[in-house]
């Protein structure tokens, strides 16, 4: 499945200051959907080069990190639960750190 | 629309709860509701304004001076305050005021940004920097001290930073970018440390009204839960640099932010209840307080014969830099050949100044 994933907030040097990924997410055997819980640890696997506990704590992202589907808040979908599709956009974005 | 549809779906079927035409993008604190961006913009900029007015923060006429580092609060802070300015007529005299604390590598990108604001929101720009305050950048300071106690040095010498800026601005007062969050951060930090004087001021919405320049926090009730100002700041496209001090991942604050968003996560109260724990801390009468006079040396507001900056910059000065920090320990002066150097340097040798040529 193809998405778009952006990094914000800082959290972008955590993927080798990248902050746009184009992806390609391969689906797990026998599954028809993929999830953001699904996601996220596809994106700790494959994405974050140092520091994972900075973007994850446990299952979900650690707390203070937004996080849009197509510019809505996860929350309004399911957060973990929230299945993802062709081309979408997912945006995470850190705000753990002084303004 | 097929795409329109789908995202609706997945988000619950609906529309905004508030206008019910558009798709919702996030839900509002507090109620829960589900809105759309665009009324998230309302509601959002309307609460500050309720904030303001109703807690009587401003005076028309009055000059005021935005705390400006180029971070997200203090970008959303500008945009808002210029916006609500003209919009319900306050006629203030906004300004940006930012400091330069001499940390490369992270402050000399964030101006960067606060320049950019400055013709972004059409707001006069003073940057005040510690090396022409203090003769000292963070960066010399963290060389003599090593990672352990800065925060406290820079944490003191911006204070003081920003009441100088504003009197050079001459401004009545100063606003900064601190949220519910940050504010429930500092209870328990005083808490934590004991500091039993700054526990009972550091909720108010407004501190520092008995001192040079009064200073407020409109964001006091914006909870980070939910995240207002990052969405805020992202969906309206502001300007803004993201990057953690890099001296701060030994900041204790950083414990106490920690331990706060994980609270938050179980119960969103949480924030909001530690600061009405605050609010209504009431000191025991045999409690000795300290007393409020000025430095010696400075004038500056204090209650000790010198004010912590003072004392710091002294120890600083001397070799000594644990002066001012814990219990004072008299360290080898190796490093006093190295300071008479700085000294005879050429530029403005503040270090034989007083701690501030204005008058306070």
């Amino acid at each position: 499945m193809h998405l778009t994933l952006e990094f914000g907030g800082g959290l972008e040097l955590l993927c080798d200051s990248v902050k746009i990924h184009n992806v390609d997410v391969e689906l797990k055997k026998g599954l028809e959907k993929l999830t953001m819980k699904d996601l996220l640890a596809w994106v700790r696997t494959n994405l974050i080069k140092e520091r994972p506990e900075m973007f994850m704590k446990g299952d979900t992202v650690r707390p203070g990190v937004l996080v849009l589907v197509n510019d809505c808040d996860w929350e309004l979908s399911g957060q973990l639960e929230t299945t993802l599709q062709e081309k979408d956009v997912v945006v995470f974005i850190s705000t753990l750190h002084g303004g | 629309m097929e795409e329109g549809n789908t995202i609706a779906k997945r988000a619950g079927s609906r529309l905004c709860c508030l206008c019910n035409e558009r798709k919702p993008a996030l839900k509002r604190p507090k109620t829960l509701e589900q809105i759309c961006r665009d009324c998230f913009y309302n509601v959002f900029e309307e609460e500050i304004h309720q904030v303001i007015v109703g807690n009587h923060l401003f005076k028309a006429g009055e000059r005021v001076a935005i705390g400006a580092s180029g971070g997200k609060d203090s970008t959303v802070l500008a945009y808002v305050m210029s916006e609500l300015n003209r919009r319900h007529n306050y006629g203030l005299d906004l300004f940006l005021l930012s400091v330069d604390e001499g940390i490369t590598g992270y402050r000399d990108d964030s101006l960067e940004t606060v320049k950019r604001n400055e013709v972004q929101y059409g707001l006069p720009l003073k940057i005040v920097s510690y090396k022409d305050l203090y003769g000292w950048t963070m960066d010399e300071i963290v060389k003599v001290i090593g990672l352990k106690n800065n925060c406290t040095f820079c944490g003191v010498f911006r204070r003081q930073a920003l009441d100088r800026g504003a009197a050079y601005l001459k401004v009545d007062k100063l606003v900064t970018g601190h949220n519910a969050d940050d504010i429930a951060e500092t209870v328990l930090l005083n808490i934590l440390r004991g500091d039993v004087a700054r526990l009972s001021r550091c909720t108010s919405i407004t501190t520092g009204e008995d001192g040079p320049i009064p200073r407020c926090k409109p964001f006091k009730y914006t909870y980070e839960n939910f995240n207002q100002n990052h969405t805020y700041a992202y969906f309206k496209k502001l300007d803004y640099f993201s990057t953690e001090c890099i001296y701060s991942p030994n900041a204790y604050r950083g414990f106490a932010r920690e331990f706060i968003k994980d609270l938050e996560r179980m119960r969103p109260r949480a924030i909001v209840d530690i600061i009405k724990s605050g609010e209504n801390f009431r000191i025991s009468t045999s409690t000795k307080m300290p007393e409020q006079g000025t430095c010696e040396r400075c004038g500056y507001i204090s209650s000790q014969k010198w004010c912590k900056a003072c004392v710091l910059l002294e120890g600083l000065n001397r070799g000594l830099p644990k002066l001012g920090i814990g219990r004072s320990r008299f360290l080898e002066n190796s490093n006093d050949n190295r300071k008479e150097a700085k000294r005879n340097d050429g530029d403005r040798s503040i270090e034989s100044k007083q701690c501030g040529s204005l008058d306070f």
